[in-house]
This record gives C-alpha cells, structure tokens and sequence, in this order.
C-alpha cells in the first residue's frame, strides 16, 4: 500500500506551514531517516525526515506553497514492490486538485491504491452540537503519520470534534467549549486531561468561529467582522509566568459576545445632559419618611435615586413613543410600554433584570421589585424570563463616584441611559453662581432606531421629570 | 571484526526488552540486545508461558476427571509429571526460538554475556555467568549462532531491561530442593503430597491451584489480610470461597516464622496473627512472596543513576536521571508485568525517535491470575476508589445468570464495575471465573478510549457468550440489570 505523507506538526501550537523545499524528487528513493523536505514554521526551518522506505511516487504539494494546514497531504510514497506510476495516477485521482493542499484528511490506505476513495462524510452540525449524541462512525483518518496527537488541525466550522465520550461530559459539565480545547490523544482528539488542563486554563484555542460547535446553547452571535488574534498570539506577548489564565464561565462568554455583537452591529451615539436632582432628593425624602412602618419598624418603601431614574425614564419614553423602539430588518418594533432594564452588577460580572411596564408602576413598587432582583441576581436565581428582553435600561455608576460614563446599548434596546454620581456643583443661575445637587446623565441611543434629535427630544423629556419628579404622576 | 557501535543497546531480553528491539529496529536504529541466559527472559521460560501451559495440563486433567459432568467417560484418567514439565519446556523453547527468529528478522543483533555500564554510552560484556545465577540441569540458555560475544560496545542510547527476580526472606531462603521459588516450582520431578505456598500474589496462587488440581494438599500463607492483595476485596473473598472449595487451606493475616528441614520434608512454624503458632509439616515449600528488581552489577550506581525501593526510577518516557541511559519493565518499577514492560519498550524508543508518544497511564493496566477460577482486572478497585473519596457506583453480574457459563458448566464468578458517579468513568473492573483473562481487554479498552456508562451500554455484546456478563454488570451499576 502506497504511503501517504502528510504535513508535519513541527511543534504543538503549529497548524499551518510553508512548504519551503522538496529535497527528494518524484521517482527517488527515500530511505526512513532521509530528509525528504523542509519545512518552514513563523519561527523556524525544520528538516522532515522519512519515517518509512519507499519511492517518492508524487509530489502532492509543490515546494513554495505556503499554509499547508498540519495533517494536508502533501506527497505519497510508493513502497516496495509498488509501481510509482500507479501510486502517483491514484494520488492524483485522489488529491482534489494536485496544487491545492487538502484541509481534509486523506483516504486511507485500506481502500485500495488505484480505487479513487470517496471523501470522508462530512458530520452534521448538529453531531458536533450533540455532545450526548452516540458517536458517529469515525471518519477515516490520515494514515502513515507516526507521531501521535500533537498539533492536530483545529476543527472548523461544521467539522467534527473528536472527543472521548468522558471529555465530552466533562467539558458540559464544566461549562466549556470542545472546539477551544487543545487535544492531546491520539489525532488530537480531546481527552479527558485535556479538560481538566482546560479548566486550569491551559491548551485553550481561539474562539472557534462557529458558535454552532459550542457544546451549550449560546445564543447566536453576529459574525466577527474584524477577526481576533488568536489566544496564542495574545499569550505570546506576556512572559509565560507572569499571569494566570482564569477560565471564562458562561457569564463571562456572554457578556462578551452580546458586547461585542452591539458594538459591532449597533451604531451608537451619545448625549449628555446635567441634571438638578435638588427637588429629587427632596421629594424622596418626604416620600420615604412618609412611609409606613410594619410591626418591626421596617418602612414599606424606601426609594432610591436610581428608582426615580427608571421611573422617568420609563415615563419619558411612554411620552416619546419614536423612541421606544427596537430596531429589526424588517421593520421598527414601537413598544407600547416601557420595560426597564437595570444594570446590576455581581460577583464576576452584571446582569439585567428587568422591571416591566415601569412607566404603569408607582415608584415603590419599582423599588421593591429592584430590592429583590438584585438579591436574587447576586445569588445567581434570576429567572431567563426577568433579564431577557427590555426595551431600555439604566446603567448606574454614581455610587463610586463616577461622574459621567456611556453604557453599551444592551440589544435588542434601542437606548440605554448612563447615571453619574450626584453631588454639589456650582451653577451658574441668572447670573449668579449657586450650588445645586446635580448629576450627570449619559444616554447611548442606537442611531438606526433614534435620531440624534429624537434623542435629544426624549433626553430632555428625562430632565424635566428628574428635574421635577412630580410631574412623573401626571 | 564485528561493529560493536550501536545507536541503541537494551540489556535483557526479556518481554520488554526484545519488544523494544524490534520497535528500535523498525524505527530505523541500529540495535544491540545483550542476554546472558534466555532469549526471552523469565517471561517466556520461567513465568508467564510456561506456567500457562502447566495450568493447561491442570486445566485438561481436571474436565477430564470430571468427563461425566458432560455426559463423557473417561477411565484410568492420570498423569506424568515429568510428562507434563516436558510439554511446558517445549512451549517455552518454541517461543524462546521464536524470539531469535524475531531478533534476525529484525537485524536486531543479540550479546551473549552479561553486560555493565561504564559510562553512558558504553558497556561492557562479559562471558555469562558460569555457572549461571539459575544453576540447574539444562536450564542455561543457548546463544543464537550469529550472535556476538563479550567485549566493548558503544551506543547513544542504552536501556536496562533487566527485570526482576524472586525476593528472599530471612529464614526463608530458597535452596531449589525442599524450598523452591518459581524455577523450581515449574519443572517437579514428581508432584509433591504436601505444600507450602508463602504468599498469595498471582506466582503463589497459580501454583497452588495447579499443584491442588494434581491432588497435592496445599496450604497457602499470606500475610496479608486478604490472598490475592492487589485485588478488589470482594473479588478475593469469592476467590477465596472457591479455592476452599477445592481443598485448599488458605491462612490470612499469618506469617511463616520457621523452617525446620529433614531429609524430604520441612515443618513449618506458623504465626497466625492473633498471637497462636502452629506447625505443619510439608513435603515442600514454594517462597513467592514477590519479585526484587535486578538493579545490581550493572555499574549504576557508580554513574548515578537513581535507584529507589530496588526500582530504577524514570520518567513518562523511561529516562533515568542519567541522559542516554533508561529503564523499563520490572527493573523500573510496579507493576511488575510483562505487558507493562513491553509497553515501556515501545515508549522509550519511541520518545529517543521523538515521536512524542503518550507516558503510560498505569491506572489502565489490567492484571490475570491464571488460577482455578481465573481472576482479571483493571483500574481501581471498589476500596481504592473510595479512598480517592470518589462517589461511585458499582455494578455485579454473576456467573449463574449467564446461559454460556451455564453452558459450559462454569456457572461460578463473578463481574464486577466501578463508574464514578458523577461523570460515568469506568473506575475499574474486576473478574472471577471462567475465560476472566480473556474478557478483561474489553473494558481495558473501554477505559482507554474514555468511554462513559453510556456507550458501554449501547454496545451490542454477541450472544451466547460470557461477554455479556461485562454488559450486564455495567446494566446493573445504573439499576438497569435485565438477567437478574
């Protein structure tokens, strides 16, 4: 049987090289130990030496050509007692095009040397979803190649992961993607201690392209437009040693691509407006002292700056319907009430519950559904059905201090307000300067959905019900 | 003048060392193998094989006493030791052969002396041993025609493949006429009335079982709490019933503290472990209270080499502390098995090739006892796991459920598995019973390729076969046993 010589991985992170130079030429002799080739890495080049007897029977891969993946098979070799023509003719039949290196793993060589063998079949995207899945029939793999595992070709889009069922548990388990998972075993497939190194951080890959490879069901991300050095690469510029790699959970992950997704589809713009919350502090004052008490003392209400924020937010917008939007290809989705997202930051990351129709609720109401998605945000027991969705949200960092910041409109929101700290600043008032509570406001409007001066229409709709927090009961 | 320059040099021919000579070989080294008695070494002459083809002689005397269980006769059923030694000598020196053959098919080319280290990269061989450490009629090795004789030799890499031989204790010394170790124990003249078998690992309980189906009384001592100690516990205790059954005396916990030896005859004093003694006079004694590393006369301690608890200690890629000298089989460590050692053959030159082969996982090396009933393993047993404080699930099948070992009239065994709870991992399997050793690889396999519970149980198992005992015991560990 004719012996299929295949790209080399000359180090565990490589998965392409140039092939610099043939040093056999077809019908030559090549004796296990030869140099038959050299190979060139982005960092060095190495000699490839034959690991079997034989007669160079084709070239497959002519020298210069650049990006040869690992695994790609770039000549076959004709063992003794083997017609080089007849190897080179099936070779060829084989090689969907002589030039072109093949992503795809070759024939075996149990079919047969002059039978052309079919491709291997492609696995669906939905076997590569379906970690639990029973595995489907191994698709042939690259024969010939002595060395085990090390730098097999990372899987692509569609393509299958090979995974021990014990990994593929793990790795649901833990939360982590196969298709980011360096594979140690055989072939580079993925293995148990892959997962556990995986969990410590190491043998991680670039995001695969394809969120459809992702073991959990992630929500779909818009396509990378620019694309992202790969991890590697990242790593390569800090001394190995002075960092640690923290695992991403799922948070994290989704964090990152509904970011990444809104700054990158979402054409943001942004306004900023000084508001006079003196009259606001006031009123929340008589308003919470005003309150109740139950037999332990505790007040009923007790609202907060940011409850009179969403509050006038939800009301502006119920005022300025153009604004209460979402934008979508087909058509502007106009909300008939206001549903407020509230930024709330926890342990490792934030989440977004959501007080409905909060231009219908009164402010203690508003407070006490606040009280209690944060509580249950930090202890992780928010329901999908409280943080998805929305049709606005409030981002607010006065509490340390900031003064003015803009949030990243949280799709499928078409604004999102940013709240600075409160505090005492010299005005400028009738000529004279007076000192008032003020607080910064950011608004980021999507300028598919809201225009700059529907923006500012809505904004200044915002500032006179914080300015004067009792025109929000009429 | 014969080249005496080499690029790799393995001492020892054993199953490891010449199963690493013919992977050197097809990696495209030139390669030496130094032997100084057997090609082959203990496993194919004095271990593994040819007690197989004793235990088979056993095996066959035993079905046939009991031919009219099967509806057979068979009268004046009888044998002849020295019959039955033969037979087994001839296994041994079929295979001994064939490893020559192996060797010249191989270009490997074959030492014939006893070889020590001088520095790394060179040896020095000398004539074998005369008479050899195993003096006996017979017994020493022939060297193969063509092969070289004692002198200098060089090579860039130089693996001790050395193996092991039986351990001595005090008061326990072997003197190869009333007390025997495997040697002796394998080639009897007559076979004895009485015996002492000194501890219950495999070597122990293989003889006892053979020498008990010959019709010797047999007492087995072990000082351990259970015979059979690297097994799980209760795969032993079922062992344990069986070899009762059979007539066998077994004394745990207990301790032979003398040896009092007449003409043909030796009383042993018996410590039973909760402060009584006890004597027994016994035709002979067989000492199998384990193996030691041969570590000694090669020159490595004077070139460093680390040596700790009689092993030499190397890497996942059997390197030594010492570059261009390195170590695999029995000389470098437990587990003490031929397949072990062979595996590390290939490993280790494999890594000198720089093929980047996978470090051999040793929590997936599976074990066979070849006693009456067989016993298999692999992996961690049930107390192991639960030492490692894993949440497990077991599963059991047993024999009598199964229509082939009905079949067959070995209705006695047992299956058992071990999965983690939490992930499905195949922990470890454990066997009794009939054909055990030749079931095990299943789940060896399984193991290896990280299989869960699940694709085990999605596995069809043909039927009728003891198999599907395996399938069952996997069924039962998820509450999901059919034939029980």
């Amino acid at each position: 049987m004719p012996i299929n010589i295949l790209m080399p991985a000359l180090s565990p992170t490589m998965e392409k090289g140039n092939l610099a130079k043939w040093l056999k030429k077809e019908g030559e002799a090549v004796k296990t130990g030869d140099v038959i080739a050299e190979i060139e890495t982005d960092k060095a080049t190495m000699e490839y030496e034959a690991v079997d007897d034989g007669v160079m029977a084709k070239i497959v891969v002519p020298e210069g050509t650049n990006d040869v993946p690992v695994n790609a098979l770039i000549a076959v070799l004709a063992q003794e007692g083997e017609d080089p023509k007849a190897v080179a003719a099936a070779a060829v039949a084989k090689s969907p095009s002589a030039g072109a290196p093949s992503p795809q793993p070759s024939p075996p060589q149990g079919e047969g040397a002059a039978v052309p063998a079919a491709p291997p079949a492609q696995p669906s995207a939905a076997e590569a979803r379906a970690p639990s899945a029973p595995p489907a029939p191994r698709p042939p793999s690259p024969p010939g190649g002595e060395g085990r595992g090390e730098g097999a070709p990372a899987p692509g889009p569609g393509t299958r992961i090979f995974a021990s069922p014990l990994a593929r548990r793990l790795a649901k388990e833990a939360g982590l993607d196969l298709a980011r998972i360096q594979g140690t075993g055989p072939r580079g497939r993925v293995i148990a201690r892959d997962i556990a190194a995986a969990k410590e951080g190491q043998g991680l890959k670039a995001p695969a392209a394809a969120p459809s490879a992702a073991p959990s069901p992630a929500p779909v991300a818009a396509p990378a437009l620019v694309p992202t050095p790969s991890d590697e690469k990242i790593r390569a510029l800090f001394e190995p040693g002075s960092y640690e790699v923290v695992p991403h959970d799922n948070m994290r992950k989704i964090i990152a691509q509904r970011l990444v997704q809104a700054k990158q589809t979402i054409p943001h713009f942004y306004l900023t407006l000084d508001c006079n919350i003196g009259k606001l502090l006031a009123a929340r004052e008589e308003i919470n002292a005003a309150a109740p008490k139950d037999k332990d003392g505790k007040p009923a209400w007790k609202l907060s700056v940011n409850d009179f924020v969403i509050k006038a937010l939800a009301v502006a917008l119920v005022r300025v319907p153009e604004a209460n939007v979402t934008w979508t290809e087909g058509g502007m989705l106009k909300h008939k009430h206001a549903d407020v997202g509230v930024a709330v930051a926890i342990p490792g990351g934030l989440i977004t519950p959501i007080v409905r129709q909060a231009d219908t609720k009164p402010l203690s109401v508003i407070s006490n559904e606040m009280k209690d998605f944060a509580a249950r945000a930090r202890a992780r027991k928010l329901k999908p059905e409280e943080y998805q969705g929305g049709t606005t949200a409030v981002s607010n960092l006065g509490m340390f201090g900031i003064k003015e910041f803009y949030a990243v409109i949280n799709p499928p929101h078409a604004t999102i307000l940013s709240v600075g700290a409160g505090e005492e600043r010299p005005i400028a008032k009738n000529g004279k300067i007076e000192v008032a509570q003020m607080m910064t406001v950011g608004l980021a409007t999507d300028h598919r959905a809201v225009d700059g001066a529907l923006g500012a229409q809505l904004f200044g709709v915002f500032k006179s019900l914080i300015e004067n927090p009792v025109m929000m009961v009429v | 003048m014969a080249d005496t320059n080499f690029d790799i040099i393995i001492i020892g021919s054993g199953p490891g060392g010449y199963v690493c000579a013919i992977r050197a070989a097809q990696l495209g080294f030139k390669t030496a193998i130094v032997e100084r008695d057997y090609l082959g070494g203990i496993c194919l002459n004095w271990g593994c094989i040819p007690t197989k083809a004793l235990l088979r002689s056993a095996e066959i005397f035993h079905y046939l006493e009991h031919a009219k269980d099967y509806g057979l006769s068979a009268q004046n059923v009888s044998y002849d030791p020295s019959a039955v030694v033969k037979r087994s000598r001839a296994v041994s020196k079929r295979l001994n052969d064939g490893v020559g053959f192996l060797m010249k098919k191989n270009k490997v080319t074959v030492i014939w002396g006893e070889a020590a280290i001088d520095a790394p990269g060179k040896i020095t061989v000398k004539p074998p041993p005369n008479p050899p450490p195993r003096a006996g009629e017979g017994r020493v090795g022939e060297a193969p025609k063509d092969a070289l004789g004692p002198g200098a030799y060089q090579a860039k890499h130089i693996i001790v493949a050395t193996g092991a031989r039986p351990r001595v204790l005090p008061g326990l010394e072997p003197d190869k006429k009333l007390v025997w170790t495997y040697f002796e124990a394998m080639v009897p003249e007559r076979i004895p009335k009485s015996l002492l078998v000194v501890g219950s690992g495999a070597i122990g309980i293989e003889f006892a079982s053979f020498y008990r189906t010959f019709g010797t009384e047999v007492t087995v001592v072990e000082v351990l709490p259970q015979i059979l100690p690297v097994e799980d516990a209760e795969i032993a205790a079922f062992a344990r019933k069986s070899f009762e059954k059979q007539g066998i005396k077994i004394l745990t916990g207990a301790k032979v503290t003398k040896l009092d030896k007449k003409a043909d005859s030796v009383t042993a004093t018996i410590d039973d472990g909760k402060g009584g003694t006890q004597t027994l006079t016994v035709d002979r004694v067989i000492s199998a209270v384990g193996v030691v590393g041969n570590t000694e006369n090669l020159g490595l301690e004077k070139l460093g080499v680390k040596i700790e608890r009689g092993a030499i200690v190397v890497d996942g890629a059997c390197r030594t502390n010492v570059p261009g000298i390195y170590a695999i089989g029995d000389v470098a460590g437990p587990p003490l098995l031929a397949h072990k050692a062979e595996h590390e053959g290939v490993i280790c030159v494999e890594a000198i090739k720089g093929l980047n082969p996978h470090p051999m996982d040793r929590r997936m090396i599976p074990g066979c006892t070849y006693c009456t009933p067989q016993i298999a393993s692999v992996g961690l047993t049930e107390q192991a796991a639960k030492d490692q404080k894993r949440d497990i699930r077991v599963g059991r099948f047993p024999f009598v459920g199964n229509g082939k070992a009905i079949a067959l009239g070995e209705d006695q065994g047992l299956v058992k598995v071990i999965f983690d709870k939490k992930t499905g991992q195949l922990l470890g399997a454990h066997m009794v019973g009939a054909e055990v050793t030749e079931l095990i690889q299943g789940y060896v396999i399984a193991m290896n390729l990280e299989t869960t519970e699940e694709e085990l149980m999605h596995t069809v198992f043909p039927h009728p076969t003891l198999s599907e005992m395996m399938k069952e015991a996997v069924l039962d560990a998820y509450g999901r046993v059919l034939n029980m």
